[in-house]
């Protein structure tokens, strides 16, 4: 479910990817499992409704996917362009005016507008699906649509699909972010986040600005030679390598394309160790509230050639952990691990996977309870471009000057009652919505203060059940 | 008599395939090294115990393959049936579509109960073809959610469907860093529930198999796969037809209730361990000889020092003399730490088995004083060469083998209950702080039992 305009062409990247993915990987053109877990395939010869077809030849693409946009421009420009078959007409929540980067906007009262439009349409996406295990939103944090209606759709999945994981793609706004009211949109967000999302993966720009510009001077400098890969999923975008522009968005958002596509190569492709989305809730939220995760994508420079010898595999392993590779900005090595998962693609084996823990766990702090708090997975299935790719999932105490930077920026506004009457209007909200908002963040920064507290620590080992001989 | 095996999971689905592979290549190789009789009897209590006939074509797996997602068991189904020499039943499968999350809970008291039927009645299937059952090898991890908590579940059902027959679960003890991060949690909610209906665990160690492929075997790269061969090749040198006291004319018809016979003489103590010799890269078999008395001592010492492999055993670990003090549970960090047996079985692979002397096994100072050192050691034997080993040795162990990585394990696990940690995601599914320490209390019992030996 992708919300706003940050939320859609983020959408926009991953359903081209993803596409770009599955062909290089499905020669024969038949629908098979790994394609329907993002796919229907649907039949267009006849009139009216299209009818699913669950087996043989690839007929027509449809993604399992819901746009929402409180404006129409980003959508319609998906519509006109190369995608626009991807996307059924149903699947569309579009209006006119936006949100005005404006939580409230976006939540109370764009959120009751059309609470039964997206229900229904939910219910719709959800029946073409024979088991259906996850639902991905996808949004900023910062505006009003991808922030205030997002964190709705959000509260709506838990009512309707209870059973259902909810993962979460938050982009969160930067320091100097041109949106004076991000802050206030941001926290009004986080309660939703903490209290109705199962798992957080939240993006800054500033890093993935960084990863960008980094991979633009590697290949500037021609460091790396001619096996640049030009078509690598990292670097192209629909219409071929770009220019490095002044926001240079496409290139950013296939970096959040590209999270999404590792997370769940797993899921999709096989591999002798397979690791499931369930099974990354299950392994990297040690407590309910605790559920926000860091990740690095690795190789980013490496567009590597077939026959890596395992110096250079070793090499990707270390960059996972160091702060330049986080799509935050923080640092995992310098605060302390509750969990960590280590997504591993292409041809690397368990050995490849056992080596790295050990080379490397000496110089990470793990909670005194999880010691060896390690989820691994290993698919078969290089991303397109790679011959192998990792992914790594931070359970970490280094989200905590993120949250910490966004409670002072916003106590900035709130001190003064700056803009808040905007928010104020609006049916539904309330001075106490800001209140409850700011108790939830600064809640959760102080979970995260006693985690750190117990860093270095003596880590006594609890005294065992003895047994009557 | 037949084995039904039952393939619980990822780990149990790949394991499972690559035991069906070895025995099979090992009935088909020209390597027997022993009469063509010998050999036609070898294959014939093989093809019994493992598979069932099909009218045209290859041999049959008696097997059933469970999984709660269907990536692994498409695949395993597909590669057995290209091998050409043998194949699974293609509707003796059960999969679903969600996997298990790594969720003991889910596995045990959401997939067990929901599933229950259709899976006991493919074990009960596979069960009606076999013209005498043995009894049910289950295959698994501990470290997940299907193989762990599912496995339990069915582990159950087949105790409550078919009180007579013998169960074994064939147990794979993840790796000590990094698989799951909830595995000791699911190992302990494991192994304290198959405690209750098994009759025997026989356990592989991921991190010991690891070290046979990298020392042993010189792989450079090792995938799993690797790994499964390695434990393949050591099931195959326990379950492949034998000789033993009591059937010496004809190869042995009740390989399990054989095993519980010699190796769990009482029910709290089930855990057993399995060492294999010699293990070595197939391009250096031809070029090594073995001689018995060579393979005996090393295995002797490796039951007796608890090593897990043939390089870098101990030699300085001696049997206590008698009058001495056994070294209590407290001294386990002393190096000279004596492992204790309840019973031992040797089987013996290849020519000129019946020269092999196991004096050595039946020393009274290996063994715990209750049981009397006649009854607690066994021997099993064949001419016939197994898996391409001119000579082979095999040894399942109820001794203190698993002592400290269970002692390890658990203190892990009780270690994150203390701080609650993960406990949510259980009691989302109905298993409660009290289940656990239940559990926690089952297997501190266990491992008191065997420290005190």
């Amino acid at each position: 479910v992708a919300v706003g305009q940050c939320g859609n062409q983020v959408g926009c990247r991953f359903w081209d990817l993803a596409l770009r993915e599955h062909a290089a990987v499905n020669k024969k053109g038949i629908y098979d499992e790994a394609l329907s877990s993002f796919f229907r395939n649907v039949d267009t010869r006849s009139s009216g409704n299209g009818r699913d077809i669950s087996k043989g030849k690839i007929c027509s693409l449809k993604a399992r996917a819901l746009l929402i946009d409180m404006e129409e421009g980003v959508v319609n420009e998906i519509l006109q362009g190369p995608l626009r078959d991807v996307f059924d007409s149903k699947q569309l929540i579009t209006d006119v005016s936006g949100s005005g980067n404006n939580w409230a906007v976006g939540h109370k009262l764009y959120g009751c507008q059309y609470r039964e439009n997206i229900v229904e349409k939910l219910r719709k996406t959800a029946e073409h699906c024979d088991c259906l295990q996850c639902f991905f939103i996808i949004h900023s944090m910062g505006g009003g649509t991808g922030s205030g209606l997002g964190t709705f759709v959000l509260n709506l999945l838990e009512d309707e699909f209870p059973e259902v994981y909810r993962f979460v793609t938050s982009v969160y706004p930067s320091g100097e972010d041109d949106v004076i009211t991000s802050p206030y949109n941001s926290v009004l967000a986080m309660k939703e986040l903490n209290e109705h999302a199962d798992c957080v993966l939240p993006i800054e720009n500033e890093s993935l600005f960084d990863i960008v510009n980094k991979i633009q001077q590697m290949v500037n400098s021609g460091k790396l030679g001619s096996i640049v890969k030009q078509n690598s999923l990292v670097t192209s975008s629909a219409s071929g390598t770009k220019a490095v522009q002044q926001k240079p968005f496409d290139a950013m958002n296939n970096i959040i394309a590209n999270l999404l596509l590792n997370l769940t190569s797993s899921a999709r492709f096989e591999g002798s160790l397979n690791m499931d989305l369930n099974e990354i809730s299950m392994n990297l939220v040690p407590f309910p509230r605790l559920h926000y995760l860091v990740s690095s994508l690795t190789p980013l420079y490496t567009l590597a050639d077939v026959n890596v010898p395992a110096r250079r595999l070793d090499q990707m392993f270390s960059d996972a952990f160091s702060r330049d590779h986080q799509l935050i900005q923080a640092d995992p090595k310098h605060s302390l691990y509750l969990a960590c998962a280590l997504l591993v693609r292409g041809n690397v084996q368990v050995s490849d996977l056992r080596r790295n823990i050990e080379r490397l766990k000496p110089s990470l702090n793990f909670v005194s309870w999880n010691q060896e708090g390690w989820k691994t997975g290993l698919c078969s299935v290089p991303p397109v471009g790679h011959s192998h790719s990792l992914l790594a999932l931070a359970n970490n105490t280094c989200v905590k000057p993120t949250f910490m930077e966004l409670k002072d920026r916003f106590m900035r506004l709130y001190k003064k009652k700056a803009h808040l009457h905007h928010y104020l209007h609006i049916d539904g909200m309330e001075q106490s919505c800001f209140s409850e908002a700011i108790s939830s963040l600064s809640d959760l920064i102080e979970e995260y203060n006693e985690l750190d507290a117990t860093k270095n620590g003596p880590g006594i080992d609890p005294t065992r059940l003895k047994i009557a001989m | 008599m037949s084995i039904v095996t039952v393939q619980l999971g990822q780990c149990g689905n790949q394991i499972g395939h690559e035991v069906f592979n070895a025995v099979c290549s090992d009935v088909l190789g020209k390597h027997g090294l022993c009469s063509k009789k010998e050999d036609e009897s070898y294959q014939d209590a093989c093809k019994e115990r493992f598979f069932s006939e099909e009218k045209a074509g290859v041999p049959v797996a008696r097997a059933v393959l469970i999984d709660m997602e269907p990536k692994v068991i498409s695949k395993t189904l597909a590669v057995a049936a290209r091998s050409g020499y043998w194949k699974y039943d293609d509707r003796s499968h059960f999969c679903q579509k969600q996997g298990s999350g790594n969720n003991w809970a889910n596995g045990y008291s959401v997939h067990g109960p929901k599933h229950k039927d259709a899976i006991m009645n493919l074990v009960q299937k596979e069960a009606e073809k076999c013209d005498r059952l043995s009894g049910f090898v289950t295959i698994m991890s501990m470290a997940g959610g299907t193989g762990s908590g599912l496995g339990a579940f069915v582990t159950q059902c087949l105790r409550d469907a078919f009180p007579a027959s013998f169960i074994l679960n064939h147990i794979i003890w993840p790796y000590g860093t990094g698989e799951v991060i909830v595995q000791n949690y699911n190992s302990v909610l494991t192994l304290s529930h198959l405690y209750r209906s098994s009759d025997a665990l026989l356990v592989h160690e991921n991190d010991v198999v690891h070290k046979i492929c990298a020392q042993l075997l010189n792989i450079k790269q090792i995938s799993f796969r690797d790994v499964n061969q390695v434990i393949a090749h050591q099931l195959g040198s326990v379950f492949q037809p034998v000789y033993t006291a009591e059937s010496a004319l004809h190869y042995s018809r009740n390989p399990l209730g054989d095993l519980m016979e010699t190796l769990v003489p009482h029910p709290e103590f089930k855990m057993l361990g399995l060492r294999n010799i010699p293990q070595m890269p197939e391009n250096s078999l031809a070029y090594s000889t073995f001689s018995w008395p060579g393979l005996i001592k090393h295995l002797r010492q490796m039951l007796i020092a608890n090593a897990t492999m043939e390089e870098g055993i101990d030699w300085q670990v001696r049997p206590p003399c008698p009058g001495s003090s056994i070294p209590t549970r407290h001294s386990t960090s002393k190096p000279l730490h004596f492992n204790t047996s309840i019973a031992n079985l040797v089987i013996l692979r290849g020519k000129d088995m019946h020269s092999a002397d196991i004096g050595s096994f039946q020393d009274p100072a290996l063994y715990t004083s209750w049981l009397n050192p006649q009854d607690a050691f066994n021997l099993w034997k064949t001419p016939r060469a197994f898996n391409k080993y001119e000579k082979s040795a095999a040894l399942v162990s109820n001794s203190q083998f698993l002592l400290k990585p269970l002692d390890k394990l658990v203190g892990k696990a009780w270690n994150m209950f203390a701080s609650k940690a993960y406990i949510h995601q259980y009691t989302k599914y109905g298993i409660e702080e009290d289940n656990f320490l239940d559990s926690f209390t089952a297997l501190e019992q266990v491992i008191s039992s065997y420290a005190t030996l």
